[in-house]
């Protein structure tokens, strides 16, 4: 299989079309829209009362969801990442983490996926102030495919999903995979550590779309020149798989970690990372992530996370000066 | 020490619950015992908000002594109807009504704000029969549409009653949900509004306006009812009857500090730590009870 057999696809748009589908035969599930338009011209069929439009209004978004899933259901909030993480944050925190409530926030735009957007619409931030909230599962799928199982894992779970997307199609992961003519990736299991490939100098742990592959592109690149990366995807953010990551990290010969994420420099996968290995071991973890600053020029989510140096060549970068 | 509850979920299986029935005790009998209660907690350690509290009396005796169908020995029922306090630093006058209602010993009031203990400043969910926490205002009424919204799909005739302070309307959040639930036609939802006209730094009206308050919720598509906050009867009239397509405000004209004369309708009376002194000349007050 080549990466063109699987055409891109966008994760919103999948998430869209499985909640569909398992609203039609699960009475829990409840959509709740911010006139995002992401449901414009969808026919829910019988389950039509089970999609609410409640405008733009996020902090009460937020609350109606915990309302409703204090009565039983399990509501799908809809939003952009940005509004979820801090204009609703409040209500979040206080009406659905404190009461541990089985509400699933979407948050498309995700990053920099909001592009010429520019920063009111960002979102790079949205991890550190997620993964802070007890009780919430914080995932960052990789494609749309991970997307897909990965809200399908969460459905069942007692306590609050923050599920962050993009926007635009990004490539299949599998197909990447297989174009590189590397091994197919272990199936994606929702709180586990997907090891993408093995090596035994250094960890490349990326999580989100463009972060892994620029993970992968760069292992490709190190090989090249006699370094052998095992490369994580760490799309469970919260809880986070440390035994997993410990495992990586101490079967390696340097130590050393490179995290790689769509997010500022605080409190995202990297300080996640950072934060559980130092409570056991001596690991080196650097960050390559967006710089420290709003990220205010047009463009769209590639060219901005190019000109911010979340690409392949700045791993390598960081692994080469970290292993020398 | 009081006894941690689980925080139950409703059991499908559990029957509806049926409409409580009044209280064998009179209900202006029990307000003074609420008013005592309050008055207690307020001598704790700790403190209390005193005056929201007061003015909240009647409106939370009539709800749950007269108008609520819930049941406390199943807090938890599926059909049961929901209370709400949106304006959370009410919390002891909301514990206090509970006990009375027989949701817990009231005994284990005595237990307030004692460390380690469930009885917070704010609702606190461990306690049996708070329905969900507040105390960060401008939350109640999107949690108040939530559960109206899934009354709604359930087929169910609960109502949710979310009890707010004036104050707090000037969070945007009140009118967000308000709006979404005009919008909807909600109407097994209730807010009942507690308007004793003052917060921490003064009048409302001094601080930022809210009248025409009625016009201003009419206008977000409710059905708006004004009556004296401390007159059961009419409290009863205006809380029993439903919505007809449209969300019911309940605008209760109240007196903060009510049944304590000597603060009554005073700013100071907001929060008190009492000592000895004040706490036997507030107990004296109460029981002389209101006019």
């Amino acid at each position: 299989m080549s990466a063109a057999d699987v055409a891109p696809r966008a994760g919103r748009d999948v998430y869209r079309d499985l909640l569909v589908e398992l609203m039609a035969s699960d009475a829990r599930l409840v959509c709740l829209d911010s006139d995002t338009g992401l449901f414009t011209g969808v026919d829910f069929g019988p389950a039509g009362d089970r999609y609410v439009n409640l405008g733009i209004a996020e902090q009460n978004l937020m609350g109606v969801a915990a309302g409703l899933a204090r009565c039983g259901r399990i509501p799908m909030v809809n939003t952009m990442a940005t509004f979820a993480s801090t204009r609703a944050l409040e209500a979040v925190k206080v009406d659905i983490a404190f009461n541990d409530l089985p509400v699933r926030i979407v948050a498309t735009h995700g990053g920099l996926a909001a592009g010429h957007l520019g920063p009111t619409h960002h979102a790079l931030e949205d991890l550190a102030i997620m993964r802070t909230l007890p009780n919430m599962t914080v995932v960052v799928p990789a494609d749309a495919d991970a997307c897909a199982h990965l809200f399908r894992q969460s459905l069942d779970l007692p306590g609050p999903v923050y599920l962050r997307l993009g926007r635009a199609a990004t490539p299949d992961l599998a197909a990447t995979l297989a174009a590189a003519g590397g091994p197919d990736a272990p199936p994606v299991e929702l709180g586990r550590v997907q090891q993408l490939r093995g090596g035994g100098d250094l960890v490349l742990a990326a999580c989100g779309p463009y972060p892994v592959l620029a993970a992968l592109a760069a292992a490709d690149d190190l090989a090249r020149r006699g370094v052998r990366a095992t490369v994580l995807n760490v799309h469970t953010v919260r809880p986070l798989d440390v035994d997993a990551l410990d495992d990586a990290v101490r079967s390696t010969s340097s130590q050393v970690v490179v995290t790689v994420e769509e997010h500022w420099p605080s409190g995202g996968l990297g300080s996640a990372v950072a934060e559980a290995l130092a409570e056991r071991r001596p690991a080196r973890v650097l960050r390559v992530a967006v710089p420290d600053g709003f990220v205010a020029v047009a463009g769209d989510q590639r060219y901005l996370l190019e000109r911010s140096g979340v690409t392949a060549a700045a791993v390598v970068d960081r692994a080469v000066a970290a292993l020398r | 020490m009081v006894p941690r509850e689980p925080l139950a979920v409703a059991d499908p299986a559990e029957r509806p619950a049926e409409p409580g029935p009044v209280d064998a005790v009179e209900p202006a009998a029990v307000a003074v015992r609420v008013r005592e209660l309050i008055v207690q907690m307020c001598a704790s350690t700790d403190g209390g908000h005193l005056g929201g509290s007061m003015s909240l009396v009647e409106i939370l005796v009539t709800l749950y002594h007269e108008v609520l169908r819930v049941d406390p020995d199943r807090p938890q029922a599926p059909d049961r109807d929901v209370l709400l306090l949106s304006k959370g630093h009410g919390a002891i006058a909301l514990y206090a009504v509970l006990a009375t209602r027989g949701y817990f010993p009231v005994a284990w009031l005595d237990d307030y704000a004692a460390p380690g203990g469930p009885f917070l400043a704010h609702p606190n969910r461990a306690v049996p029969g708070v329905e969900m926490p507040t105390g960060s205002l401008g939350h109640g009424l999107a949690l108040g549409v939530g559960h109206a919204l899934a009354g709604r799909l359930d087929g169910s005739g609960r109502r949710c009653f979310v009890v707010l302070g004036d104050g707090e309307l000037q969070e945007g959040s009140v009118w967000e949900a308000a709006m979404a639930a005009g919008s909807l036609g909600l109407d097994r939802l209730v807010a009942v509004i507690d308007r004793n006209g003052l917060q921490l730094g003064g009048g409302t009206e001094d601080v930022i306006t809210l009248e025409p308050l009625a016009d201003r919720w009419r206008a977000f598509g409710w059905t708006v009812r004004e009556v004296d906050g401390h007159d059961r009867v009419a409290l009863r009239q205006a809380l029993d009857e439903p919505g007809a397509g449209r969300p019911v405000a309940v605008i209760a004209r109240t007196v903060k500090g009510r049944g304590l004369p000597y603060v009554e309708g005073q700013v100071r009376s907001h929060f008190a730590r009492l000592g000895e002194t004040q706490r036997g000349r507030a107990l004296r007050a109460v029981r002389r009870g209101v006019r």
